[in-house]
Order: structure tokens, then sequence, then C-alpha cells
């Protein structure tokens, strides 16, 4: 089956805050056949080394399949907290852009299944 | 057959302090609602709160709730609508007697005005402790001894049943301290529908709405990811949402308002600042957000359903502040060509002069961040090589405020003494400002009374 490269942007939604010294990302799949294939694809691992550089105590991943979202909970990545960090994305609001930069490689056929308003 | 389901409708009008003053004025203007929610606190909110309470007695609360009264009250009288607040912060009767004398300011009378107290244990954390609430860190697991000494507030999350109790007694207006962001909003369903806390589904699907709507346009299409598709930013609709009494409820907006709500606006902001999703902690439930349904229902609707909660645990969270020292940040900007290799240099020039002044900060107290270096996507996209401009962010943390200050004083004279192409000095000198560190913990429900007092105006 024929594959094509894609930025996680085009196949998922992100959000993402603040939690204590860390910070989330929630992804949403943008079709229920894309949330499966991420549910494979997108592993904590695979996120914790997309943010090597910024979460720098790990990643855990929640799954809601009932909103074919993820939660990713990126520990240590502000810089020392919300409130004493000095670094510009102190609240860690641009940690979901971050995220949807990944680029993955899926199954043509997927992308299909995304419903355009 | 047809029976006509009771429907009432809770729109948020602040999602923080700070947040724009139209909010409310275009809800009350714009289309029908019952109840407003204003959600003005945060860990940081709080420790300023303190703060301004220290210096001037008569603060310590949410200022721009009484600005807002005036401006939406007598629609508000007019309309039937509903006010609750959490706009006390740490200093309920000054936030009452203000709110009192902007009512007597526009000549309303016969408002109804409850006022809910209870969050603030700062001057109980002695007896608190003595009484065996050891209050760690629930982050970090460290003993509140080493923090004690420096603690600036102390505020339990509290929960919607004080604020129902006040509504059952007629008021117009709740004010509160620390209730818990989604309680804001669970308070009127449990009071209009006649909800037992002990019905946990209810409860967790008012909390659920209480969460989708406490960050006001964040759920109608404000930082959205398919931005393109959003339109008429500027006159975005905050959130309205349409509750039944099964639980059930839908997310929508005034008509002829800006903004977007479909699905995936209103799962955006329901991951917002989430952890673990089966098991979102309140003072009045614990919801499972993944048990939560969603459906389109007509343009910018969104139907909500399905939630299932279980009992609420049997502790509070308490949020604390203390003094952590300072910090300060000052910033200039570097042209290229070698802006990158320039700020460095800047940046050790700076340091080994305030050493030569005395001020010596330790490398690990100090902090450089190169704007346009590519910082908000380290690691993540390609850097660019050879940036044309960069924003220099100098800082440095410590104890000692005068210390830190001695860099503001050797920012300006790099420009003339240091590489070439610096500017953007205009912002002027800055100065050291404290830090305030954050304190999460659990407190024993039983130690924790709330009170209500209803006024009448």
């Amino acid at each position: 089956m024929a594959t094509k490269q894609v930025k996680l942007m085009d196949i998922a939604l992100a959000r993402s805050g603040d939690k204590g010294n860390g910070s989330n990302v929630g992804v949403i799949a943008r079709s229920p056949e894309i949330y499966a294939y991420l549910d494979k694809e997108l592993t904590a691992a695979k996120v914790a080394d997309h943010f090597s550089e910024i979460a720098l105590g790990g990643v855990t991943r929640y799954d809601l399949p009932n909103l074919n979202a993820f939660n990713f909970i990126l520990e240590e990545s502000l810089g020392g907290g919300g409130t004493e960090t000095l670094i510009t994305d102190a609240q860690g609001k641009v940690h979901g852009l971050a995220l949807l930069h990944m680029v993955v490689q899926i199954d043509e056929s997927l992308l299909s299944t995304i419903k355009h308003d | 057959m047809n029976t006509a389901k009771k429907m009432i409708r809770v729109a948020n009008a602040q999602g923080f302090w700070g947040d724009s003053l139209l909010g409310p004025k275009r809800l009350v203007e714009e289309g029908p609602v019952d109840y407003l929610t204003f959600d003005y606190l945060s860990e940081i909110t709080m420790s300023i709160m303190q703060k301004q309470r220290m210096r001037d007695p008569n603060s310590g609360y949410a200022r721009d709730f009484i600005k807002m009264l005036k401006m939406i009250m007598p629609q508000c009288r007019n309309k039937g609508i509903k006010l609750i607040a959490n706009a006390a912060g740490v200093n309920a009767p000054a936030c009452l007697a203000a709110t009192k004398q902007a009512l007597s300011e526009i000549g309303l009378s016969g408002v109804r005005i409850g006022i809910v107290e209870g969050d603030d244990i700062l001057d109980r954390l002695d007896a608190l402790t003595n009484e065996g609430e050891a209050l760690v860190n629930m982050d970090t697991g460290a003993d509140l001894a080493s923090v004690k000494d420096d603690i600036i507030s102390a505020n339990v999350y509290i929960g919607a049943a004080s604020i129902v109790e006040a509504l059952q007694q007629g008021a117009d207006i709740v004010i509160t301290g620390r209730a818990s962001d989604p309680s804001l909003a669970v308070a009127p369903l449990a009071y209009e529908f006649g909800w037992s806390f002990e019905d946990y589904d209810k409860i967790a699907a008012a909390t659920v709405l209480g969460h989708i709507i406490e960050c006001g346009p964040q759920c109608t299409g404000g930082n959205y990811t398919d931005w393109r598709n959003v339109k008429d930013f500027a006159h975005i609709g905050f959130p309205v949402v349409e509750a039944y009494e099964d639980g059930s409820f839908l997310v929508t907006k005034h008509d002829g308002t800006g903004g977007l709500i479909n699905v995936e606006s209103v799962t955006s902001q329901l991951l917002y600042e989430l952890g673990d999703p089966a098991r979102y902690l309140s003072p009045d439930c614990v919801a499972d957000f993944t048990t939560i349904q969603m459906e389109q229902d007509g343009a910018n609707r969104v139907k909500v359903h399905s939630v299932k909660g279980l009992p609420a645990t049997d502790s509070f969270k308490v949020s604390m502040s203390y003094a952590n020292g300072y910090k300060i940040l000052a910033t200039l900007c570097i042209s290229g060509p070698d802006a990158i290799e320039k700020a460095h240099i800047v940046s050790d020039m700076v340091f080994a002069r305030m050493k030569m002044l005395g001020a010596d900060i330790p490398e690990d107290d100090r902090f450089l961040e190169l704007f346009g270096s590519n910082v908000l996507y380290k690691g993540i996209v390609e850097s660019p090589d050879q940036p044309h401009e960069i924003l220099m962010r100098l800082g440095a943390k410590g104890m000692d405020a005068s210390k830190l200050n001695v860099m503001s004083s050797e920012i300006a004279p790099v420009l003339t003494s240091g590489p070439p192409g610096i500017t953007g000095f205009a912002a002027g000198r800055s100065r050291a400002s404290e830090v305030v560190g954050y304190w999460p913990a659990l407190i024993g429900k039983d130690k924790i009374k709330t009170t209500v007092k209803v006024e009448e105006v």
C-alpha cells in the first residue's frame, strides 16, 4: 500500500498547557481510523524523543479512545516551573504545535478518512 | 409526549484575572443566559492578591469584578441573570464591601449577595500542622518545614456545596474565595435541578461542563489548531452552555458572534491542563473523561453526554505560595552577522562586569535565551544557521535582589563598549522581582468548614 510522509498537523490537532513543573499536550486524531493508526505510532517513547531537548523528565501517555484523543504529560518541560522559570514559553503554550511538527509516514488511504468542514 | 424539558444556560464571562472586559458585557447583551461564572483565580493570582493585601488591607480581591458589576448589573437585574464569581481572592470582607458600594453607586437595591468563605488557611497553618496535617508537597514529597516561614498564601480549593447553599438562600450574586474552577458551574446546575452531590454522574457531567468553559473562548475557537476555519476572532463568542436535568449539555455561543464550535474545538479545551483523564479530581467528584461522548448538533452546537463520575476523595487540594528569592530579566536586540556569537560575548561581558562590581552570579543561576535562534521548537525543527536578528533575554536568579539589580546598570553600557549591532534598549532598566514558589498539598476535608452568608443591599 502506498504511504505518504505528512506532518502530524495534517492528521491531528493539539492543545497544550502547564501542569506544575511540566506540561500536557492533548492530541486529537482527525478520524477514528487515524486514531487507531496513532495508537500504535504515537508512543510515549516517540514523543519523548521528539521533545528530547524540552521534556527533560520523560513523557507519559493517556488514552481517550472515546474522543479519538491522547493526553501526553511532558515532565520537567518548563525550565523549572510555571512561576519560577525565566523561559519565554513558561506555560508550555506552544508544546502542542511543537508536537504537530512531527513527521510521520502514513497509508495514503487513511488520509481520505479525514472529513473537511 | 412532548413535555418541555427544563434547561438552564450557564456562560463563562471571565476565564482569568485580566480577561477581556467585553466578555460579560457582550454575554448579557448578545443573547439569553441564566448564570454567568467569573473565574479569576490561579496559583499565581492568590499570591499576588495576598501581597496586595499586605500593602493595603482593603485590597486582595479581583477589583475587575467591581468594575464589571457597574457595567452589567442593571441588565442582569432586568433579565434575572445570576453571577457566580471567585472574586473574593484572599479578602472576602473587602470584596463584599466593594460590591455593596458598587451596587449603591448605580442605584440598585434589593440585590442579595452571597459570600462563601473558609478556603483561606494561612492563619491556621501552625494549628493544622500541630493537628497532624503534614501538608507535604504533593509533587515533590518535600516537607513543609523547608518553606513554612516563607509561605505567602494558603488556600483550599473548595467545592460547589456552599455556593448551592447561597443560591438556596436567594443570592443573586455569589462571591467566593478559592472555589475550584469547575465548581462555579456545578453549583447552578445542582441548585436548579435539585441534584444530590451523591448523584456522581451528574456532578461529574457538570464538572466536565465547568472544565470546558473555564477558559472562556478557548472552547469556541480560541487557540485552536485549525485557526483558518475560525471566523471573526475580534468578536469571538464566549461559551454558553445549555444544560439539562439529565446531565447532558450543549456547548454553544450566541448567534452572530465569531469563533467556531465543533467537536474538535470543544475536545481541545477538554484536554487543556489535563492529567489522568480517567481521574479528573475536583472537590465535588472524580470525573472520568474517558466516558464522555460528544456529537455535533447543528452549526456551532456540540452535545456532550454520558459522563460517568465517582465520589470525591476525602481530601481537598491546598494551593500554597512561598517567597523563593528573586529573578531579573533584561532584553537586548542583536543584529547579524554573527548575532548568536555576539550575544554570547555580551552575556559573558555582563556577568564579568557584575562580578567586578561584587555581584558574582554562579553559573547555575544565570539565564540566557536567544529568541530567534529556535527557542520554542528546540530540537524539533532545524535551527537557523545565521539569524539576521535575535532577541537576547539575559537573566539571573538568586536570594539577594540587590546583587541581581547590578545587572540592570550593566546592560545599556554594552551598546557603546561591546560588539556592533546591538539595539532595542528602549524598554529601559529592569528590576529584580520576587520569585513565587508553588506548593500544592492535600488536607483532610474534616479540617475545612466553609461558611455562607447572604446579605441584601
